[in-house]
């Protein structure tokens, strides 16, 4: 186990930005610890990285106790949502400062560190731009600068806090893809923060999903996916719709239909169940929920329809192209039925 | 990639084809009336620096250039020049580090009285001179506060160069630290915090991170601080002791020719002094333009 961490807390002043959280990270691994802002993400990865100290619990790596040592002493390599780039330095005296500021025992040799820079610009794409200043970068090179000036450490562990945060999507995407390949040719144990479920599911090894300051759920990303725990972690990871129903022994009972009940605990009686947009389908007769089509729009792969019940409520549901959905016109009235819920 | 790389290089790609941007003969400003504030500027910079300073040119000349010549390679009139300007840089250079100190722990430290401090700064500023050239003058007699301090050490301060070089740090401490105060301020923590995680100790990130990104406002500072000494004519001479050859600042040298209507011979040590103070502002602004070049354009 190369990272464990153990009941960690921290307050500022009155508010506790984490409470009680633990999990731990293999060798190698890429982590997500995603959450919406202010469930105490960055505050973890600031407490990793020695910035911050906890009220309570322990860190430790490799066995080591990493709470008794200083920022500058764990070899943590850090990205910076801002990049924070020493903007009156190049490129390659970026990526070399962590090497330069090194004791003299210590410090490589000039040559060595030459060839650092430029084995990480070969890496990151930018041989050729090891002389401009970051000023004269565009956002998604600066972003690549701080991760070789964190590599170039050759750091125990690589934390980046929102990435991609200030990047445009397609930008975005490429970077995603490209930081997934430097991860697996470095193999060096990441731990990345994001508020983007897209991104934490499609990057990430494992993902530590975060809510006040408290760990809802750690797993795989199809793991979160087919099996949330709370109510939380389903609706954060996609839509959903709610519906009232009866349920025993994993079946959820409507008016006159029923469908499979996914839940983590035995539950039973009448419950909040709640249904994805792709686990629902339509017919024109029923049995379902009577609804007229709110609105009709392509969403990429498949077609996303509203659907207004004469009760008001609105649900979205998913289909593919090629099915009945798309003879449907907008005030149609159709019939939803889930055909998979989950309970919590 | 390399898509990312193309598409900062190449151009805006959502325009649609056939699209021509609109010409800029008239381009839209925020505030109208460009022609009329372009007019007052000019008017009133004519008015309060070109003219004066024309003037002050054409003035020296009624004995010919070696008239002028004779009125500035005077001993007298050298050595001023030589303390003048050396006693500015020297209390410049003082209060660069001092300066940087005060600006560092005004922005960097929270403590009781702070605010108080902080307006203390400005208080050079905002003191009639030659009332700070009194005060000054008392406290560092060889019988005043400070002085009766040096004197068993055998260091006179008042009546001397050194008196000089005093009041002149007392007034260009403020255009330092008012220089510097608001980039510190707004320093960002986390390219602190990320030489932090690099391995760098304290004194490597103020010395390597912090104090490059200082530097153009401190050069700023410094010049402003620098250009106020060479002018500095009220604290000075209360405290200068005004002896020829020793203690005698320029400016004083201008006024006693003017008493003795020496109008032309006061005119050739001023275009001395302009010229001198010219240039440099003129080097320092050459620095300043070389660090800006780097990294920040």
């Amino acid at each position: 186990m190369s990272l464990v961490v153990k009941n960690i807390t921290k307050c500022f002043s009155d508010f506790a930005a984490l409470n009680d959280v633990s999990f731990q990270a293999e060798p190698g691994e890429f982590l997500a610890l995603l959450g919406p802002s202010g469930s105490g993400k960055t505050t973890l990865l600031r407490l990793l990285a020695g910035l911050d100290q906890p009220d309570t619990g322990s860190v430790e790596f490799d066995g080591a106790d990493y709470l008794k040592l200083s920022a500058r002493d764990r070899r943590i390599g850090m990205v910076f949502q801002s990049y924070a780039l020493f903007r009156h330095m190049t490129v390659a005296q970026n990526i070399a400062f962590g090497l330069n500021v090194r004791p003299a025992k210590e410090r490589p040799s000039k040559a060595e560190i030459a060839a650092t820079v430029q084995r990480l610009l070969k890496l990151i794409q930018l041989e050729d731009l090891g002389k401009r200043y970051p000023s004269q970068l565009s956002g998604g090179q600066r972003q690549r600068v701080a991760l070789a000036r964190a590599l170039a450490i050759s750091p125990r562990m690589l934390l980046l806090d929102e990435p991609f945060g200030a990047l445009d999507a397609l930008v975005r995407k490429d970077l995603r893809r490209w930081l997934r390949k430097i991860h697996d040719e470095t193999g060096v144990t990441t731990i990345f923060v994001t508020h983007d479920q897209e991104e934490a599911l499609d990057l990430a090894d494992r993902v530590v999903v975060l809510k006040d300051g408290q760990i809802e759920q750690i797993g795989k990303p199809l793991e979160l996916y087919r099996h949330p725990q709370s109510a939380f972690v389903f609706e954060f990871l996609g839509t959903s719709n709610e519906v009232p129903a009866t349920v025993s022994d994993g079946v959820a009972s409507f008016d006159g239909f029923t469908a499979p009940a996914v839940s983590p605990k035995a539950l039973s009686g009448a419950q909040t169940v709640r249904f994805r947009p792709f686990d629902a389908q339509l017919s024109p007769t029923g049995p379902g929920f009577e609804a007229k089509v709110l609105s009709l729009l392509p969403a990429g792969s498949s077609l996303r329809l509203e659907l207004q019940t004469p009760d008001g409520k609105v649900f979205e549901t998913q289909h593919a192209h090629e099915s009945e959905a798309s003879d449907l016109k907008l005030g149609d009235t159709v019939f939803v039925r889930p055909s998979k819920v989950y309970v919590f | 990639m390399t898509t990312d790389a193309t598409r900062d290089a190449g151009a805006p790609p959502f325009v649609t084809e056939g699209y021509k941007p609109p010409k800029a003969t008239h381009k839209a400003r925020v505030l109208p009336g460009f022609r009329l504030s372009l007019g007052i500027t000019i008017t009133y910079l004519s008015l309060i620096v070109l003219i004066p300073l024309a003037a002050l040119l054409a003035r020296p000349w009624e004995h010919g250039l070696d008239g002028v010549w004779q009125a500035i390679s005077d001993p007298r009139v050298v050595a001023s020049l030589r303390l003048t300007f050396g006693t500015a840089f020297a209390a410049a250079v003082v209060n660069l580090f001092a300066g940087l100190v005060v600006a560092w722990v005004l922005t960097r430290y929270e403590f009781p009285g702070k605010s108080l401090l902080d307006a203390l700064v400005d208080l050079p500023f905002a003191l009639p001179t030659a009332v700070a050239g009194v005060s000054l003058c008392s406290m560092y007699a060889a019988n005043g506060w400070i002085g009766s301090l040096f004197a068993p050490l055998g260091i006179k301060i008042a009546y001397t160069p050194l008196g000089i070089f005093v009041a002149l740090i007392f007034v260009g401490l403020p255009f330092i630290v008012r220089s510097v105060q608001p980039v510190l301020a707004e320093f960002d923590a986390e390219v602190e915090e990320a030489a932090q995680t690099l391995g760098a100790s304290p004194m490597q990130t103020a010395i390597r991170v912090i104090l490059p990104s200082l530097l153009p406002a401190l050069l700023t500072g410094f010049s402003l601080a620098f250009a106020r000494a060479v002018g500095e004519y009220g604290s000075v001479i209360f405290i200068a002791g005004n002896m020829p050859f020793v203690s005698e600042i320029t400016p004083l040298l201008i006024v006693i020719k003017l008493e003795e209507f020496d109008y032309a011979g006061a005119a050739a040590v001023a275009v001395a002094m302009l010229a001198l103070s010219f240039l440099s502002l003129l080097v320092i602004n050459g620095i300043q333009l070389l660090l800006s070049k780097r990294g920040r354009a």
